[in-house]
């Protein structure tokens, strides 16, 4: 296992240095010159020469990339262009907010995914199975934005109205209370709780095939011992690399879910410097986001192979 | 040409190593006419997949006969009747400038189906290309490519596709080249896996006993085989690509406000969804539709394509 864990951190090394490198260059190959686009549209050649000295832009590209990954890894990002505060600073402030909506997201795409792929698994073709794989196709081929807009009309307008309320029954945006979260996180969680029930019930349908499952009900073994005991345990260890996955999947629909509920997270943020060209914020946020989600994955295969010893075999 | 160069790429090392010539002879061309056969028919027996299939023909009918089928000019506006629900003139109502909405989602169409082949074209073409010379030569070719789909699949494919229309400019092109280069490392792994399987098969010995070039190998021997997981994908992320441009759209990166694109007419009809909620509705109806469309096509598809569920 150690070696596994080894190996497997040795190979998040180069990740990280190309995904960095990746984000870094992305700001730099912008059409044009990015001090120009940074310094916006009336700026004066002298205030243009300014930006690309303040950005460094006028070092070697690898000198740029180098000071860039020094300054990352003691935690500066550099500063926005718009507001000129430090974007690490501003990131961090916000990471939060992301953090609570994915967290709470994945939590209730877990239960609920998991819960609707053994029941479908345990009575293939029966009605609870239909029914709850309609939804899961329905869950990976509605936009998240157009399904929170959705939420927000029945919420705050259609229901109140039929109930004869004078205000909304959940607040259509902001954030602070347990009330703000819900239809933020219905609008998240369906994506993933979507993958997470399909995932389980092909993983489930896969393992009461299984000639271990056939003895266990030979030897006279209650079908829900057979089933929750033996079943579930092999099935789920595929659907926890799909959980964790997810977290990411999650991480970058928090985009549209906070622009659609006005959510003060990272995604947001994100959508509002692109508006302002601000793109110390844009390589700042993609990068933290993206390092997330590299270590994650890593937690995951971790996990994973914690839990199947066929993985760090081979 | 392609019909022939299938016919010769089925796993059978006696037409393999007769050489090329089995590969031209026209009668060659049964086989794979029976094969479709068989897939039709496997296809046919699963009605959630007839049914993707029938809502995708009638969203590419909307595509291809959009001015034979849009009650009224897209894009026409007539303040008079601005934000007007749906009504006898106007079946699915009107939106800010008193277009009609059921003309724009049909005209939508177009625009859908054209960033689901247009992304998809990008990543098939740069990602299967790849997939083969990182299955095919291995080594530090593979290394190298492996490491860099690593590298873009480090990033929530929403994410990296938002970095990269925000820093080539929003637009819908650039966000059908943004969707379809975070397709790349997709196809190249998918490909790549078929390829290490397919590569110590006989017919490819044969093939290369016979004196065949790696290039001809890779291109008659191996990419057939690797046809139908590419297929099953392409499906899939037509839906995919189509639900990522909504997004793209909504978030004011993807079709300038006057195209009728449907993610970029939700992020219009977003202001209004209160007061006109058919405004935001119907697009967003339009987007699922077409995507369960492909969806349920695509894992039809899969089912019909995968030989351990052949006859159930």
């Amino acid at each position: 296992m150690l070696s596994y864990i080894a190996r497997r951190l040795m190979l998040v090394v180069p990740t990280l240095i190309g995904a960095s490198f990746l984000v870094f260059a992305a700001v730099r190959i912008i059409p044009g010159d990015p001090a120009t686009a940074i310094a916006g549209e009336h700026a004066t050649p002298e205030m243009i020469e300014q930006v690309r000295k303040d950005l460094g832009l006028d070092q070697p590209l690898f000198t740029q990339y180098g000071r860039f990954v020094l300054a990352a890894v003691q935690g500066d990002l550099g500063k926005s262009v718009r507001t000129k505060l430090p974007v690490a600073d501003e990131v961090f402030r916000r990471l939060p907010r992301t953090l609570e909506l994915a967290v709470y997201s994945l939590l209730l795409a877990a239960a609920v995914g998991i819960a609707a792929g053994v029941l479908s698994a345990t009575r293939p073709y029966s009605v609870a199975d239909n029914s709850s794989m309609v939804l899961a196709l329905l869950g990976v081929s509605v936009p998240v934005f157009w399904l929170g807009l959705m939420l927000m009309l029945v919420f705050a307008v259609e229901l109140p109205r039929l109930l004869g309320l004078s205000g909304p029954i959940l607040p259509p945006t902001g954030a602070g209370s347990w009330r703000h979260l819900v239809m933020p996180t219905l609008t998240l969680a369906a994506y993933s709780t979507a993958i997470i029930a399909r995932m389980t019930r092909s993983s489930m349908l896969e393992v009461v095939r299984r000639d271990y499952i056939r003895t266990a009900r030979a030897k006279g073994l209650m079908e829900r011992t057979v089933i929750y005991r033996h079943a579930l345990k092999n099935a789920l260890i595929p659907v926890v690399t799909v959980v964790g996955l997810q977290f990411g999947a999650l991480l970058g629909g928090a985009v549209l879910t906070e622009t659609v509920f006005s959510w003060p997270g990272v995604g947001r943020f994100l959508v509002e410097a692109i508006g302002y060209r601000d793109y110390p914020v844009v390589q700042g946020t993609v990068l933290v986001v993206a390092t997330g989600f590299i270590l994650v994955n890593l937690v995951v295969d971790l996990v994973y192979a914690f839990l199947d010893p066929r993985i760090r075999y081979t | 040409m392609p019909s022939s160069t299938r016919a010769s790429a089925t796993p059978d090392a006696g037409a393999v190593a007769a050489g090329g010539a089995a590969g031209h002879r026209w009668w060659a061309v049964a086989p794979v006419l029976r094969s479709l056969g068989g897939f039709v028919r496997r296809i046919r027996r699963r009605p959630a997949a007839v049914f993707g299939l029938a809502v995708v023909a009638v969203f590419l009918l909307f595509a291809l006969a959009a001015p034979l089928l849009a009650p009224h000019h897209p894009d026409r506006p007539d303040f008079t009747r601005a934000l007007q629900g749906p009504s006898r003139d106007h079946w699915l109502g009107t939106d800010e400038l008193g277009r009609d909405l059921l003309s724009r989602l049909i005209y939508g169409a177009r625009i859908s189906m054209l960033i689901g082949v247009i992304s998809v074209s990008i990543g098939v073409g740069a990602g299967v290309p790849m997939g083969l010379v990182s299955g095919y030569y291995g080594g530090s070719v593979d290394n190298l490519l492996m490491r860099l789909t690593d590298i873009m699949l480090a990033f929530p494919s929403i994410l990296l596709a938002i970095l990269l229309v925000a820093i080539l400019g929003a637009g819908l092109n650039n966000a059908m080249i943004a969707i379809g280069v975070v397709s790349i490392p997709v196809y190249t792994r998918l490909v790549r896996g078929s390829v290490l399987a397919v590569k110590e098969e006989d017919f490819v010995a044969a093939a290369r006993a016979a004196g065949a070039t790696d290039p001809r190998i890779l291109r008659a021997h191996v990419l057939p085989q690797c046809v139908a997981p590419i297929l099953v994908q392409s499906t899939l992320q037509v839906a995919a690509a189509i639900l990522a441009a909504a997004g793209l759209g909504f978030l004011g990166l993807g079709a300038p406000p006057d195209v009728p694109e449907w993610g970029t007419m939700l992020s219009k009809g977003r202001t209004y969804v209160f007061s006109a909620p058919h405004v935001t509705t119907f697009p967003g109806l339009a987007v699922v539709l077409v995507v369960l469309g492909f969806n349920l096509f695509g894992d039809g598809l899969r089912d019909a394509l995968d030989p351990r569920l052949r006859g159930s």
